[in-house]
C-alpha cells in the first residue's frame, strides 16, 4: 500500500463490507452476517417464479452466501413481461442460466449456481438436498408426489424449507421448520425486556442504596433531584414494607397506593413543580414490582424432556437451557440476570456505579450457570465445552426464547383427503369468522389438488395420441378412458379441502359458513382470472415477505412465521395459520 | 405445467403481446371484487398505459418502485431525487453498481430500468421536489413516495392538498406514500382533501424524544449522550466555521475521536464509531427485504387505481416482520383541525407563565407539529418571525415574555416554517 505516512488512518474505521452492510448489521449484528454469509440456499422453480427470483434478490443484496437455481424451462415472451432478472435477449435460452447472469449482477461477493434440470431430481434422490442449508419450492409442483417427497427429504435432514404460491392478487407461502427450532436473540422490545430485579436486591446493591438514600431527607436539592430512580423505589419499598409486615406491593391497588408514596417523597417546591427522576419512579411501579415469573415460551423449554434429561448428543441450547432452569429453581425463580439499566436522569458517577452493579451481578449469574453447564458436560460426557458468549447471550435473553416446533407441510393430492390430524378443530373455528383469509390458502390447495389430477389425467393418455391430448385441452368429451380435463374453477369447487373436527371422511367441500364458501369461490374466480400468470407486484411484495423470512430462519434471530402466511393483495391484508 | 399454462395463453395471440399477457388477462375480465361498472379490455389497458406518474425518490424504495411500476404496464414514469448514490446503499438499492457510486440516483435508476424493460419512458430529474411548481405537479395522474425525509413528506402533501379545485377533478392527484424502517414498514394511500392526509396522520410517525441539553453538558450517562455532545457541543466551540458535513469520514472521525474521550472521561462504555455515524446521520435500519415490501404494496395501490381492475387500500397498512408476520389494514381519520386539508384552528392548552421561547420550543417536540423553525403571528401582531433578518431581531425581545403578555386566553395564532407550505392555526387556551 502506498499510503503517504502524513495521513493519519481513521481510527477503528469501518471496512469496505461494514460500509456496505452498515444499514443491515445495525438490525442483526456481525453474528448475523456471518451466518447468511455462510447460507446456501437452493430455489427449485418449475413456474414463472417470479416470487422466487425477487426472493433471490432480496437475498443477495445482503450478501447471502450461495445460491443454487434449478429451473428447465427456456426463457419466453411471458417471461419478459414479469421478471426483471430477464431482457430481451434471453428469449429461447435456458432460464436458470439467464436469470443467474443477471442476479449476479446484484453482488460480486455471493455465487450463484445455474441448474437446467427438472426439479423432479430433487424428489427422486433423498440425498440431494443435503448440501443446502435452505429449500425455496415454487407451488404448484408437477404433481403431489414431487411436493412430497421433497418435504419429506428436507424434513429428514432438518432443512428448513418454504414452499409458495403465487397468483394474481393473491399468495401464499408455507414455512416447514426442523420439529425443534429453537430461537435465543429474538430481539424482544427493549421496554419489555428490563429486569431490575428490585424484588431480591443483593448485597451490593443494598449498599449503594444505603449510601445514596440513608439520609435522602437532607440531601441538597441538587442530590436529591439526581438520585437514581432504581434506588428511590429501593427506597421507598423499604419504607412500605416497614409498615406492611415486610411485604412488597403486590396487586394493582396496593401498587397505586406505593406509587402514591413514592410520588409523595418529590420535593415540590422548585420552579418545576416537581422533580424528574421521581416522575420517573412512578412511572416505573407497575411495571417494575412484578413478582419474577418465566415467560409461557421458556417454562415450555424447560418443562420439555430435551430439557430435563441431557445426553452426550444434546444440542447446546438444551444444555444450556438445563444450566438455567437449575439456576431459576436454586434461586427461588429468579432467572439470571441480564445486566442491562435502562437510561434515568442521574449524575454521571452515580449511574456509572449503578450499571456496574447489574452488570458484576449478571457477570456473577453467568458464572453460576456455566459452572453448572461445565458439570453437567462432564457428567453426560460431552467431547467440547460450550463457548461462554453463547452462554451468555441465552441467559441475556432468556426470558425471550422461543422454541417453534416446525410442522410437515400439508400436501393436496387428487387420490386421497389431507389428514388435518391435531389441527382440524382450530381450522375449522378460523373458518368461522367471514373475514378469515383461510380461504386463500385453501384455494392454493385446491390448485395443487388441480394440478394432481391434470397430471394423473396426462400419465392416462397414450403418448402418440395428439388428437385425443388436444380434446382434452380444447375441453371436448372425450370417450374412452381418459376423463375430460376440467378448468381450475370447475376442478376447485370440487376440491374444497374438508376440515372437520371430528375427522369425518366425507368429501369435499366442508364449508358450513356461506361467507367462507363465496370467499373460496371468489378467490378461485379471481385465481381463474389471473389464469395462472404471476402479477409482479404481488410477486415483489411476496419475495420481500419470504426473504424476510429466509433472513430470521438463517440467522436465528428475530422469530419467523409458524408456519402459514397468506397475502390478500386486493384487500392489502396477510394472516398467519398454523397448519 | 409450464406447458400447460404456455399453451392456454398462447392461443390467438399475437407474439409481441405475449409478454404482457399475465396481466392483459387480469384487464379483459372483471373480477369478484371489481367495481360492476368497471369496463374491462382495451379501454382500461389503455388507461394505464397513457397514465403518466411521478415517483419521488430513487432509494431503497424508489428502485423498486421503478422496476415495480415498469413490470405493471406504466410507461411514462418520471421520478425526482436529489441524491447520488453512497457505497452504503448497494445492499438494497439494486439498480445501482459499485462504478455508480458518486452518480445521481435518479439518472442511474431510471437508465437502468429503461434499458431492462422494453416500452418504458423513465424521465429522471436530479434535485429537489421544491425545485418544481405546481404548474409540473399538475401533469400527473398520481404521485408515489417513497422517502426517507417526514420534511419531504410534508412538503409534497401539502403541495397536493393545496392544488386541488373542486372544480376540476383531474386536480385531485392520489398520493401513495411508503416507508420502512428495520424489519417494518407501512404503505398508505392519500386522496387529498377526501381522506386522512399526512399532515393528519403526523402523530402517528412521533420523532424520538431529544436529549435535554443540560444531560449532554453536564450530565452524560450513555453513549449517545457523548456523540451528541461532539455533534452539538464540542463542534461548535472546536470548528464552528465548517459546516458539519455527516458524509465525510473526517469529520465522523473527529465527532468520535471527542465522544470518546468525553466518554473516557465519565467512564461511560459504548462509544463506537459505527454508533458515531448512527447518532449523528440519524441511521435507520434498512433492508432489501422490507423496502420489496412495501414498494411493491405503493405499486399494487397504483395499479389498481390506475386500472380500478379492483378495489384499492383504504387507507393505511402497517407492517411488522419482527415477529412473524403482522400486518394492520385500517382506515385513519381526517382530521377537521388539520392545518393542511381541515380548517379549525386546533386548541392547545398552555400555561400562562410559559416563555415564547419555551412554546416554541415544545412546537418542535409536539408530535403533531414538528417545527424547527416556526414563524408565529397572533390576531394583532407578528409575535416572531425567523425571516428576514429585520423582522427577527424587531421580535426577538419577545421571546423572554411570557404568553400571557403576548395574546390573550382562547386567542387564535398562526404558525408557519419555512420548511413547509403549511400554516398552523392553534387557538391558545390558558391552564388555570
Amino acid at each position: 500500500m502506498a499510503e503517504k505516512a502524513t495521513t493519519p488512518p481513521i481510527l477503528q474505521g469501518p471496512t469496505a463490507k461494514e460500509k456496505k452492510y452498515d444499514r443491515q448489521l445495525r438490525l442483526w449484528a456481525a453474528s448475523g452476517q456471518a451466518a447468511l454469509e455462510n447460507a446456501k440456499v437452493l430455489f427449485l422453480n418449475s413456474n414463472s417464479g417470479v416470487v422466487g427470483v425477487e426472493t433471490l434478490k432480496n437475498l443477495i443484496l445482503p450478501g447471502v452466501g450461495s445460491f443454487t437455481i434449478v429451473d428447465e424451462t427456456k426463457v419466453s415472451e411471458l417471461d419478459l413481461g414479469v421478471n426483471f432478472f430477464l431482457e430481451e435477449s434471453s428469449l429461447g435460452r435456458w432460464r436458470a442460466e439467464e436469470t443467474c447472469k443477471f442476479l449476479q449482477e446484484l453482488n460480486p461477493e455471493v455465487k450463484i449456481n445455474a441448474l437446467r434440470e427438472s426439479i423432479d431430481a430433487f424428489a427422486d434422490d433423498p440425498n440431494r438436498l443435503e448440501q443446502y442449508s435452505l429449500v425455496l419450492l415454487i407451488g404448484p409442483t408437477r404433481n403431489a408426489r414431487v411436493l412430497e417427497r421433497i418435504c419429506q427429504h428436507a424434513d429428514k435432514s432438518s432443512i428448513p424449507l418454504f414452499y409458495i404460491h403465487c397468483q394474481g392478487f393473491f399468495s401464499q407461502f408455507s414455512l416447514q421448520l426442523p420439529a425443534q427450532f429453537p430461537i435465543v436473540d429474538t430481539h424482544p422490545d427493549p421496554a419489555s425486556t428490563q429486569d431490575l430485579r428490585l424484588l431480591n436486591p443483593w448485597p451490593e446493591l443494598l449498599e449503594l442504596l444505603e449510601k445514596k438514600t440513608g439520609n435522602l431527607g437532607s440531601l441538597s436539592d441538587h442530590d436529591h433531584g439526581h438520585v437514581p430512580y432504581v434506588l428511590i423505589l429501593l427506597h421507598f419499598l423499604n419504607v412500605w414494607k416497614a409498615s406492611h409486615d415486610g411485604q412488597a406491593p403486590a396487586n394493582y391497588s396496593e401498587k397505586k397506593q406505593f406509587k402514591a408514596l413514592v410520588e409523595s417523597g418529590a420535593r415540590t417546591n422548585n420552579s418545576e413543580g416537581g422533580e424528574e427522576n421521581f416522575d420517573e419512579a412512578a412511572a416505573a411501579v407497575l411495571k417494575s414490582l412484578n413478582t419474577p415469573s418465566i415467560s409461557s415460551g421458556l417454562r415450555e423449554v424447560f418443562e420439555s424432556d430435551d430439557c430435563q434429561n441431557l445426553k452426550s448428543t444434546s444440542a447446546n441450547f438444551w444444555v444450556i437451557a438445563n444450566g438455567i432452569q437449575k439456576f431459576h429453581t436454586s434461586h427461588n425463580g429468579i432467572l439470571p440476570l441480564p445486566g442491562a439499566l435502562p437510561d434515568m436522569k442521574a449524575q454521571s458517577s452515580d449511574y456509572i456505579q449503578l450499571q456496574n452493579i447489574y452488570k458484576a451481578k449478571a457477570r456473577s449469574d453467568l458464572a453460576a450457570v456455566t459452572q453448572t453447564i461445565r458439570s453437567s458436560e462432564q457428567e453426560v460426557g460431552r467431547k467440547s465445552s460450550i463457548e461462554q458468549a453463547e452462554i451468555e447471550a441465552f441467559c441475556k435473553g432468556a426470558q425471550f426464547v422461543k422454541l417453534i416446533h416446525g410442522r410437515p407441510i400439508r400436501v393436496a393430492k387428487c387420490s386421497a383427503e389431507i389428514d388435518w390430524s391435531d389441527r382440524a378443530k382450530a381450522l375449522s373455528q378460523e373458518i368461522q369468522d367471514p373475514d378469515s383469509l383461510l380461504p386463500i390458502y385453501f384455494a392454493f390447495l385446491a390448485l395443487d389438488r388441480y394440478q394432481d389430477d391434470i397430471d394423473r389425467i396426462q400419465k392416462l393418455r397414450k403418448p402418440t395420441d395428439d388428437q385425443q391430448f388436444n380434446d382434452i385441452m380444447a375441453g371436448r368429451v372425450v370417450s374412452g378412458a381418459v376423463p375430460p380435463l376440467p378448468t381450475f374453477a370447475e376442478s376447485a369447487h370440487f376440491s374444497t379441502p374438508a376440515v372437520d373436527p371430528e375427522h369425518d371422511p366425507k368429501p369435499w367441500p366442508r364449508f358450513d359458513i356461506p361467507e367462507a364458501r363465496e370467499t373460496f369461490d371468489n378467490v378461485v374466480k379471481e385465481l381463474d382470472r389471473a389464469d395462472w400468470g404471476e402479477l409482479h407486484n404481488i410477486a415483489a411484495l411476496t419475495g420481500g415477505m419470504v426473504a424476510q423470512e429466509v433472513i430470521k430462519v438463517i440467522t436465528k434471530q428475530y422469530v419467523p412465521v409458524n408456519n402459514t402466511c397468506v397475502l390478500d393483495g386486493i384487500a392489502s391484508k396477510t394472516a398467519v395459520f398454523k397448519i | 405445467m409450464v406447458e400447460i399454462s404456455a399453451y392456454s395463453n398462447t392461443i390467438g395471440q399475437e407474439v409481441d403481446e405475449l409478454s404482457r399477457t399475465y396481466l392483459d388477462n387480469l384487464l379483459n375480465k372483471p373480477g369478484p371484487a371489481s367495481d360492476p361498472d368497471w369496463v374491462p379490455g382495451p379501454e382500461t389497458i389503455g388507461a394505464l398505459e397513457s397514465s403518466k406518474v411521478l415517483v419521488i425518490g430513487a432509494g431503497g424504495l424508489g428502485c423498486e418502485i421503478l422496476k415495480n411500476l415498469a413490470l405493471s404496464g406504466f410507461k411514462d414514469i418520471h421520478v425526482i431525487d436529489m441524491d447520488t448514490i453512497d457505497v452504503s446503499n448497494l445492499n438494497r438499492q439494486f439498480l445501482f453498481r459499485e462504478a455508480d457510486v458518486g452518480k445521481f440516483k435518479a439518472e442511474v435508476a431510471a437508465a437502468f430500468v429503461e434499458k431492462r424493460v422494453k416500452g418504458v419512458k423513465i424521465i429522471p430529474y436530479n434535485g429537489k421536489i421544491q425545485d418544481k411548481d405546481e404548474e409540473y405537479y399538475m401533469q400527473f395522474k398520481m404521485v408515489i413516495c417513497g422517502l426517507d425525509s417526514i420534511e419531504a413528506r410534508r412538503w409534497i402533501n401539502a403541495t397536493l392538498v393545496d392544488m386541488v379545485d373542486m372544480e376540476d377533478p383531474e386536480s385531485l392527484k392520489p398520493l401513495i406514500d411508503g416507508g420502512t424502517e428495520g424489519f417494518k414498514g407501512q404503505a398508505r394511500v392519500i386522496l387529498p382533501t377526501m381522506n386522512s392526509c399526512i399532515e393528519c396522520q403526523l402523530d402517528m410517525h412521533a420523532p424520538r424524544a431529544a436529549v435535554p441539553l443540560c444531560t449532554l453538558a453536564t450530565i452524560p450517562r450513555q453513549p449517545s449522550h457523548c456523540i451528541e455532545w461532539a455533534h452539538i457541543i464540542a463542534w461548535e466551540e472546536h470548528r464552528k466555521d465548517e459546516v458539519l458535513d455527516t458524509d465525510d469520514p473526517e469529520h465522523i472521525t473527529w465527532l468520535y475521536q471527542k465522544a470518546l474521550a468525553r466518554a473516557q472521561e465519565f467512564n461511560i462504555p459504548g462509544v463506537t464509531y459505527s454508533l458515531t455515524q448512527g447518532v449523528v446521520k440519524n441511521i435507520i435500519p434498512a433492508i432489501a427485504s422490507t423496502n420489496a415490501i412495501i414498494a411493491a404494496s405503493c405499486c399494487n395501490e397504483a395499479f389498481k387505481i390506475a386500472t380500478s381492475c379492483n378495489p384499492f387500500l383504504q387507507n393505511y397498512m402497517m407492517y411488522s416482520g419482527d415477529e412473524g408476520v403482522y400486518t394492520y389494514t385500517f382506515e385513519t381519520e381526517r382530521k377537521e383541525d388539520c392545518p393542511v386539508c381541515g380548517n379549525l384552528a386546533r386548541t392547545l392548552t398552555v400555561n400562562p407563565d410559559m416563555t415564547l421561547q419555551d412554546f416554541i420550543d415544545s412546537l418542535g417536540e409536539r408530535a403533531e407539529a414538528q417545527l424547527k423553525k416556526p414563524t408565529l403571528r397572533s390576531e394583532e401582531k407578528s409575535l416572531y418571525s425567523q425571516f428576514p433578518q429585520s423582522l427577527r431581531q424587531q421580535t426577538a425581545p419577545n421571546l423572554t415574555k411570557k404568553l400571557s403578555e403576548l395574546v390573550v386566553d382562547g386567542e387564535e395564532i398562526g404558525v408557519s416554517d419555512p420548511a413547509f407550505t403549511i400554516a398552523f392555526k392553534y387557538k391558545l387556551i390558558f391552564s388555570s
